[in-house]
């Protein structure tokens, strides 16, 4: 499946819930299911500064596909990663680079893409890209 | 008694919702709201009167410049202050730090000494840094116990006839902590030290005397007593007010200039360069109006009472630790949940119309002391309830439910 496949099977999944409770019970849930990222990857250099939750990203080319391994200390937020990584990993750098975020909108999780709301998040979304553009280019 | 359903009434805000869920507003550390007396006042400001002060000749700056005027004495009065030229306004707690450090850029050599104390808000350290990278100065940090309460052994050690300033809270913002803020002053002023004390925190609860206790520099913003933001005062000893160089140059602080010399104005406008914050600070008066209205003693024994309520009913949460446990405290409650990140339960309790603030309230090093990333901070003003610190529990308890 492409990335906007995946989106929109997200979407999907998140339209059956009605309220906010039962899509931050299923974000809890997802993000205790993220597979974690190897403890050796977990180092200063692959923190993403948020203000709050600390994030870390470490990603590796895969033939042409790039794939993404993540964590968080926060869960919500690990929940969200897990949803980003299910969108962006094991993709080609280029798609990544040109895929959009509005999906996040759509499942009702805003707030959490907000550049002022302090999870680090917006930083993980760059983070993500800037790791496609590096790797795009060692692929050309 | 305090009644607070009736004061809640005069707080327009209080009655709104956020996320479909009346708003219950456990964020007072970080600002306090506004109640309508105030706001008022701000609307007949600008519909009345606004008008540039100190330097019109008609009729409308010279109400504003009296109306701005008698604030500064209300204020002098409220924290009794022996003149009003010692009160000084600043943008806020921030503005009167900065303003001290940078003037005792002059006043310090290399080798003097600065203390200050472990549980300081980023605001009472960085400035003071900078200070001593400017000077040579080194700065000493008096320790803290477990509970939050500073190792009054350890200051006084530290005390020596090098010690030219010390900087403390009245009030820690992450913990609550009421320092002993009489006993520091004294011991200080035995070496000859300069003690500055940021009245933050405390000022909403606490009403200082500046003159009983002796200190040299007392430090407050509006936005945390039902004032507006960007507005704060800096009180100062005439005679170290005269002391420090201004702070910044611009209109209003000066007597006399040429190209080749300035003179600078009398204080307190020595260190009020430009337009104030004129609409401001005549709200921040308003604003303590307000506040006597109701009586600091009648607060702070209500929010006591509700701070034992919310520590006893959050204690009973398995798994909740609370940090900042010291004898003499605030109302606030700094609380983390044992395998859960403070954020998500901020995260959860936003949903739930509960609004607290999460993170390290930018006093990293006290987070470090406990090794925490930070907490949740739960702080109650007086126009909060029992129903309310019952909503918070049971919204605890929910995101504890979800998240573990």
């Amino acid at each position: 499946m492409d990335i906007k496949e995946i989106q929109e099977e997200i979407v999907d999944e998140f339209s059956m819930f009605d309220d906010w409770m039962q899509r931050y019970e299923y974000m809890i849930e997802l993000g205790k299911s993220l597979p974690l990222i190897d403890e050796k990857y977990k180092t200063e250099d692959n923190i993403i500064k948020g203000c709050q939750s600390k994030v870390w990203v470490h990603a590796e080319l895969e033939e042409d596909k790039l794939v993404f391994t993540a964590d968080s200390d926060a869960i919500i937020t690990k929940g969200i990663i897990a949803i980003l990584i299910r969108a962006f990993s094991n993709q080609k750098p280029q798609d990544i680079i040109d895929a959009d975020t509005e999906f996040i909108d759509e499942i009702g999780l805003k707030e959490h893409l907000s550049p002022t709301r302090a999870n680090g998040l917006v930083s993980m979304i760059k983070q993500l890209k800037l790791y496609a553009v590096a790797y795009q280019t060692q692929l050309n | 008694m305090l009644n607070a359903q009736k004061i809640r009434k005069d707080f327009p805000i209080l009655s709104r919702e956020v996320n479909g869920k009346p708003l219950v507003y456990l964020d007072n550390a970080a600002t306090s709201q506004t109640p309508q007396q105030v706001i008022e006042v701000i609307v007949d400001y600008y519909s009345s009167y606004n008008a540039n002060i100190h330097r019109g000749v008609h009729f409308l700056s010279q109400e504003a410049t009296d109306k701005y005027e008698q604030a500064r004495q209300k204020i002098q009065r409220h924290f009794n202050a022996s003149k009003a030229k010692e009160i000084i306004f600043t943008s806020g707690t921030t503005h009167g730090i900065n303003l001290v450090a940078n003037g005792f850029s002059s006043l310090l050599q290399k080798g003097d000494e600065i203390l200050v104390s472990a549980m300081e808000h980023h605001s009472n350290i960085v400035p003071w840094q900078m200070l001593a990278e400017r000077t040579g100065a080194i700065l000493k940090v008096i320790p803290m116990n477990e509970q939050g309460e500073l190792m009054m052994n350890e200051y006084r050690n530290l005390l020596s006839s090098n010690t030219k300033l010390v900087f403390c809270n009245h009030v820690s913002n992450a913990l609550g902590t009421i320092n002993p803020i009489a006993t520091i002053i004294d011991e200080a002023h035995k070496v000859g030290a300069a003690v500055l004390i940021d009245g933050a925190q405390a000022a909403p609860h606490i009403k200082a005397d500046v003159q009983a206790l002796n200190v040299d520099f007392y430090t407050v913003s509006a936005h945390k007593m039902c004032g507006p933001t960007g507005v704060g005062v800096l009180y100062g000893k005439e005679e170290w007010l005269n002391k420090l160089p201004p702070y910044q140059g611009g209109g209003e602080m000066i007597a006399e200039v040429t190209f080749e010399k300035t003179t600078y104005a009398d204080l307190p406008h020595k260190f009020e360069a430009g337009t104030p914050n004129i609409c401001g600070g005549i709200a921040f008066g308003a604003a303590l109006d307000y506040l006597n209205s109701i009586g600091f003693s009648e607060m702070e024994a209500y929010e006591h009472e509700l701070l034992d309520y919310a520590t006893n009913k959050l204690l009973e949460i398995e798994g909740l630790k609370i940090y900042g446990t010291a004898q003499e405290k605030t109302s606030v409650i700094s609380f983390n949940i044992e395998g859960v990140h403070p954020y998500d339960i901020g995260t959860i309790l936003d949903k739930l119309g509960i609004a607290v603030r999460t993170g390290h309230h930018c006093a990293q090093p006290i987070m470090d002391f406990y090794k925490i990333p930070g907490t949740v901070r739960a702080s109650f003003s007086f126009y909060n309830t029992k129903e309310e610190v019952d909503i918070l529990v049971e919204g605890v308890k929910r995101a504890k439910n979800m998240l573990l």
